[in-house]
C-alpha cells in the first residue's frame, strides 16, 4: 500500500536573539491510510513543532528551511499559500490541545462550522452545509441541538468534541490531534479518544496522536514514534515499543513509567534535554545514555529500518547490522 | 551513570550591551520620549541659568514684538519676554505635574491599600466613593472649583491641588485591586503563619510587590496632571500672572493674536506644549512595551 | 439582563446625578460674589439708578431668588426642583430660564460632538485593527502611525495648529465663530454651508486628537486577540484571511472597545469644552465658562447637571446594551 503520508526530511528552525534553535532537524516519517500514529517526546522535543510544519503554520522567528510533507500525494510544502490554505482541513486538520479557548466565543457552533465549509466550497447550499455539520455533530456524539449554542455553554469535553467534529469535516486524508485530552478528566478522555478512534475509521483517515501520556497511547494507536531534541529516535509498533524498546531513550521512557509492581519506586532519566540552541554534537541524546560510546559524541546517527517495519536512530543498531 | 562531556558546536551567547542596543532599537517610543524629555530639561535648566525670571511677567520687553535675536520667541501684548514665559512656564507645569502626580499616587496607595487590607465596610465606603465619582467627567467639576475661588488665591499650588482633587480615584482602585488579590495569594499566609505582624507584612511583602504598579500610577498621574492643568489655564481658570502654557495660549486667544497677527504668541507655548505631552505618552508607551511582552516587536 | 440588575444600574446612575448636583451646589457658594449685584451694576452704570433704589432692587431679587434663606434651606429647595424637572432661571442672562440656554446652546455641542466622536472611533478602530493585522499589507498599517504620533496632543493644541496653517497663513478657514459675522442664523443651505466652514477646523482638531487614542488600545488588543487560540484554530481551518479579520478577530476585539466607548465619553466633553473656547463656538461649553466667569449659580448648576445626565445615562445605557453584542453576558 502506498503510504497517506509522507514525510521527508524535515527542518524547522527558529531564529531568536540567542541565536538559531533547531526545532526539527531532519525528521522523516510515513503512515498508511488508516493508520494510527503516536507521537512521543519531553517538552520541547519538537512534536508541536511538527504538527504546526505540517499545517505550514510555522510563524516568525520560525521557518520551513528544508523538507517535504507529502499527503495524498500532494506535497504541502510545495503549494501557494492559497494552496494550502484550501489543503488545510480538507486534506489534513489539526485537532488542537486544549479546546477550552479554540472556538470563537461570540458566534455560534454552528456558525463555525459552516463558516469552514464555505472557505473550500462556495457552491454548496446553506441547507446543504447545515446537514452536513448536523450529521458530523451526531457522529461525534453530540447532539443537533448544539448546532445553535455558543461555546460557553458547553463543558470541555463536548467543546473538544465539536472541534473533533470540525476536523472531520472535510473527510480529510490525515488528522493531527495535538494532546486532544491533556485538559480533561479521565472519563472524558476516554470518551473523546473512543469519539476519535470512531470517526477516523469511518472516514479512514491517518491519524498522528501526539501526547506524552504513554498510557493513553498504549490503548489507542499502531505505531508509536519517539521524538528527542528535535529528531526521531525510535519508530515501533505500539506492542514492541513497549515490551521491548530498541533505543537507549525509549527503553529510559517505558522503564520509567509507573507499574503496579514496584510501587513507589521512580525512575527518571538523569540530566537534562539540551537547549535547541547548543545541541550536542553526534547523536543528540548521547550526554545521558548509558550506553555511550565514542562513536556516538562524534557522527549523528541515521533513522535505520530493523526488521519488521521498526525505525531507530542508534549506533548500537547500526554495529549490529 | 557514566559521566558525560558536552561537546558544544560553535556558538556564542551576544553580550548584555549588544542585546540592550537590539532592545532599544525595538523599543523606538521610549527611546524618543526619554530624548525629546531630556532636551526639554536641558532648555529650562540652559534657560534658568541664562537669563532673569522677571522677564516671564508682563512689562518687561517691548510689547508684541515677532521673533528676533533679541527676544527669541517674541514678545507678548502684556510686555513678557515669550522665551523667558516658555521657560518657567515649563518649570511650572513640571512642578504641577510632579507635585499633584506625588500626592495623587499618595492617596491612592494609602486609600487602596486600606481599602483592600481592611475590607468590610471600609471597603465599601470607599469604593463606593471612587465608583460614584468615576461617571462624572471631572474637568466639569475642576472647573467650578477653580471658576469659584477668588482670582487672587489661584496659584500654581492650589492648581495642584484642584487637579489632585478628582484624580486619586483610579490609583485607588488599581492599588485596591492589586492588594486584593495579593491577599489572597499564599505568600500572605504564609507571611502572618509565620508570625510577622501587620506591620511587616505590609512593608516587607506587599509593598515591594506593589512597585510597579504605584510607579505605572505615578507616571499616570504626573500625565494626567499636567493634562488638567492645562486644560484649566486654556480656558482661563489658572492663576493668571504666571506664564503657565496654557495661560499664554488662553490670553492670545481672548486678545485675538491670530486676528492681530501675532502669530508667534500662542503657537510657542503649543508646541513647548506638544513636545511635553507627546513625550510623556511615547514614555508611556515604551514603558507599556516593557511591561507586556506580547506586545513587544520580534525582528 | 436581569430586571434587578438594571434596576441597580438605574439606582446608580441617580446616586451619580444627585452627588455631581450636590457638589456642584455647594461649590460656587465658596465665592463671595453675587450675580444679581453685579448684574444690576452693570445696568447702572448705563441707566440711572441711585445706590439705595439699586441696593433694594438687589435684596428684592435676592429674596425672590431665596438668596437670603439659610444654605441648606436654598439647597432642600433646589433639589425639590430639580425633581420637578424646574432648573430654574439664570441670574445673570435673566430672564432667560436655564433651560432656554442650554437649548440654545446644545445644537452646536452635539453637531460637532456627536459626529467627531463616531467618525473618531470607527476610523480609530478601524485603522488600530488593520495596524496589528499581520497579514494586512504594509502600507495600510503604516496609516495608522501619524495618528499614534498625535494622541498624546490633545485637540486644543491640534487647533492652534490648525488655526496657524490653515486660517492664518492659508486663509482658507475662518478663524472662529460658527458663523460669519453679519449672517442671521436661518435655515437656508447658504447658512449651513456658512457653518460647514466654520466646523470644519474644529471638527478636525477633534478627530485627529481622538483617533490616536482609539488605534493604540485596538492595536493592543488585536495583538492580543491574534494570540488567542480560536484565532489560531479559525486559521488551522483553512479560512480566508478577510474572514478570519471580520469574524474572530474583529468581532472579539471590539468587545473591551466599546466599553471604553462608554468611558470616554467624559473626556470627549473635556475636550469639547476646550474646542468651544478655542474657537468661540457658542455651544454648552461656552456658555459653562461664561455663566462660572459671572458666577451665575443657577445657570452653572443647571449646566453642570445636564452634562452629567447626558454622560451618565450614555455609560450606563452602552452597560446595558452590551449583552447584546456579548452572548457570555446574556442571561441563561
Amino acid at each position: 500500500m502506498t503510504p497517506i503520508m509522507k514525510i521527508i526530511n524535515l527542518q524547522v528552525s527558529y531564529y531568536t536573539d540567542s541565536g538559531r534553535a533547531r526545532a526539527l532537524d531532519g525528521v522523516s516519517l510515513s503512515l498508511e491510510p488508516g493508520e494510527k500514529l503516536g507521537l512521543v517526546g519531553e517538552s520541547g522535543s519538537g512534536k508541536s513543532t511538527m504538527a504546526l510544519a505540517m499545517m505550514r503554520m510555522i510563524k516568525p522567528p520560525g521557518r520551513i528551511e528544508g523538507g517535504q510533507v507529502i499527503v495524498g500525494g500532494t506535497d504541502l510544502t510545495a503549494l501557494s499559500d492559497d494552496e494550502m490554505l484550501k489543503a488545510r482541513l480538507s486534506k489534513i486538520s489539526y485537532i488542537p490541545q486544549g479546546a477550552m479557548n479554540s472556538l470563537n466565543p461570540v458566534m455560534r457552533i454552528g456558525a463555525q462550522m459552516v463558516d469552514a465549509i464555505r472557505a473550500h466550497n462556495h457552491s454548496i447550499s446553506g441547507s446543504e452545509m447545515e446537514e452536513l455539520c448536523l450529521q458530523t455533530l451526531e457522529s461525534v456524539d453530540l447532539k443537533r441541538s448544539v448546532f445553535r449554542m455558543y461555546a460557553h455553554e458547553l463543558s470541555g469535553g463536548m467543546k473538544q468534541r465539536v472541534c473533533i467534529a470540525i476536523g472531520v469535516l472535510l473527510k480529510p486524508q490525515m488528522i493531527i490531534a495535538d494532546e486532544p485530552t491533556s485538559a480533561l478528566d479521565v472519563v472524558t478522555q476516554r470518551q473523546v479518544m473512543e469519539t476519535i478512534d470512531r470517526v477516523q475509521d469511518k472516514i479512514g483517515a491517518a491519524v498522528i496522536l501526539i501526547g506524552h501520556d504513554m498510557g493513553l497511547m498504549a490503548q489507542f494507536v499502531d505505531k508509536v514514534a519517539v521524538m528527542y531534541a528535535g529528531r526521531l529516535m525510535e519508530v515501533s509498533h505500539v506492542r514492541e515499543m513497549f515490551t521491548d524498546p530498541k533505543h537507549p531513550y525509549a527503553q529510559a521512557l517505558i522503564k520509567s513509567l509507573p507499574n503496579l509492581d514496584n510501587k513507589g519506586i521512580f525512575q527518571g532519566i538523569p540530566g537534562m534535554a539540551p537547549a535547541l540552541l547548543r545541541l550536542p554534537r553526534g547523536c543528540a541524546f548521547h550526554p545521558r545514555c548509558e550506553h555511550m560510546m565514542e562513536i556516538c559524541q562524534s557522527v549523528r546517527p541515521d533513522l535505520i529500518p530493523l526488521t519488521d517495519g521498526r525505525e531507530v536512530s542508534c549506533h548500537l543498531y547500526s554495529e549490529a547490522n | 551513570m557514566t559521566s558525560a562531556t558536552i561537546t558544544l558546536s560553535e556558538f556564542q551567547q551576544p553580550s548584555r550591551l549588544t542585546l540592550l542596543f537590539r532592545y532599544l532599537r525595538r523599543n523606538i517610543s521610549l527611546v524618543v520620549g526619554l530624548f525629546i524629555i531630556l532636551g526639554l530639561v536641558a532648555f529650562t535648566v540652559i534657560g534658568f541659568l541664562t537669563l532673569d525670571t522677571k522677564d516671564a511677567y508682563p512689562l518687561s520687553a517691548k510689547a508684541r514684538q515677532p521673533p528676533s535675536l533679541e527676544y527669541p520667541f517674541g514678545t507678548d501684548f502684556f510686555g513678557r519676554d515669550l522665551y523667558a514665559a516658555m521657560v518657567v512656564g515649563m518649570w511650572q507645569t513640571a512642578l504641577i505635574g510632579v507635585l499633584a502626580g506625588a500626592i495623587g499616587t499618595f492617596i491612592g496607595v494609602v486609600l487602596g491599600f486600606t481599602s483592600a487590607y481592611f475590607g468590610g465596610l471600609i471597603d465599601g465606603g470607599i469604593k463606593g466613593v471612587c465608583q460614584v465619582l468615576t461617571p462624572i467627567p471631572v474637568f466639569l467639576i475642576q472647573v467650578v472649583i477653580a471658576g469659584s475661588l477668588d482670582k487672587r488665591s489661584v496659584t500654581i499650588y492650589t492648581m495642584a491641588l484642584i487637579v489632585v482633587l478628582l484624580s486619586w480615584m483610579g490609583p485607588t482602585l488599581v492599588i485596591r485591586s492589586q492588594v486584593l488579590s495579593m491577599k489572597e495569594r499564599q505568600f500572605v499566609s504564609v507571611a502572618k503563619l509565620s508570625g510577622l505582624g501587620d506591620g511587616g507584612i505590609i512593608f516587607g511583602e506587599m509593598l515591594p510587590n506593589l512597585l510597579p504598579f504605584i510607579a505605572a500610577a505615578f507616571v499616570g498621574q504626573v500625565f494626567s496632571a499636567v493634562f488638567a492643568s492645562f486644560y484649566l489655564a486654556v480656558v482661563g481658570l489658572g492663576p493668571l500672572r504666571e506664564p503657565l502654557l496654557g495661560n499664554t495660549i488662553w490670553a492670545a486667544q481672548t486678545q485675538g493674536a491670530f486676528f492681530n497677527g501675532w502669530w508667534w504668541w500662542p503657537l510657542a507655548p503649543a508646541v513647548a506644549m506638544v513636545l511635553i505631552l507627546s513625550s510623556l505618552a511615547l514614555i508611556n508607551m515604551g514603558l507599556d512595551e516593557l511591561a507586556n511582552p506580547r506586545v513587544r516587536r520580534t525582528e | 439582563m436581569s430586571i434587578k440588575i438594571i434596576l441597580q444600574r438605574l439606582a446608580f446612575l441617580l446616586i451619580v446625578i444627585w452627588s455631581a448636583a450636590t457638589i456642584t451646589f455647594f461649590i460656587p457658594r465658596i465665592s463671595t460674589r453675587n450675580p444679581i449685584r453685579e448684574r444690576f451694576g452693570v445696568l447702572a452704570r448705563s441707566g440711572g439708578f441711585s445706590p439705595q433704589d439699586m441696593e433694594q432692587i438687589v435684596q428684592s431679587y435676592n429674596r425672590k431668588f431665596g438668596l437670603d434663606k439659610p444654605l441648606i434651606q436654598q439647597y432642600w429647595d433646589y433639589v425639590s426642583s430639580l425633581a420637578r424637572g424646574d432648573l430654574g432661571v439664570s441670574l445673570f442672562k435673566f430672564p432667560k430660564t436655564v433651560a432656554e440656554l442650554i437649548m440654545e446652546a446644545l445644537p452646536w455641542t452635539i453637531g460637532l460632538l456627536l459626529v467627531t466622536t463616531v467618525l473618531s472611533f470607527i476610523i480609530g478602530n478601524l485603522l488600530g485593527a488593520i495596524a496589528a493585522w499581520p497579514h494586512a499589507p504594509g502600507w495600510m498599517r503604516g496609516v495608522a502611525t501619524p495618528f499614534v504620533m498625535l494622541m498624546g496632543v490633545p485637540p486644543v493644541l491640534l487647533g492652534v495648529f490648525l488655526l496657524f496653517f490653515v486660517a492664518f497663513r492659508m486663509k482658507i478657514f475662518p478663524l472662529g465663530g460658527a458663523y460669519s459675522i453679519g449672517i442671521v442664523p436661518s435655515q437656508t443651505v447658504e447658512f449651513y454651508l456658512d457653518v460647514l466652514r466654520h466646523m470644519l477646523l474644529p471638527a478636525l482638531a477633534l478627530i485627529f486628537g481622538q483617533v490616536g487614542g482609539w488605534v493604540l488600545s485596538m492595536r493592543g488588543m488585536g495583538i492580543t486577540i491574534q494570540g488567542e487560540d480560536y484565532v489560531n484554530f479559525a486559521e488551522h481551518k483553512g479560512l480566508g484571511a478577510y474572514t478570519i479579520f471580520k469574524d474572530y478577530y474583529l468581532r472579539n476585539a471590539m468587545l473591551p472597545q466599546v466599553t471604553g466607548f462608554a468611558l470616554a465619553l467624559g473626556s470627549v466633553i473635556t475636550s469639547g469644552i476646550i474646542i468651544e473656547q478655542l474657537f468661540a463656538l457658542p455651544g454648552i461649553g461656552t456658555a459653562l465658562i461664561d455663566a462660572i466667569k459671572f458666577n451665575d449659580f443657577l445657570a452653572i448648576y443647571g449646566i453642570v447637571l445636564f452634562i452629567t445626565i447626558a454622560v451618565a445615562s450614555l455609560m450606563v445605557m452602552v452597560e446595558l446594551l452590551y449583552p447584546l453584542i456579548d452572548p457570555r453576558i446574556r442571561k441563561g
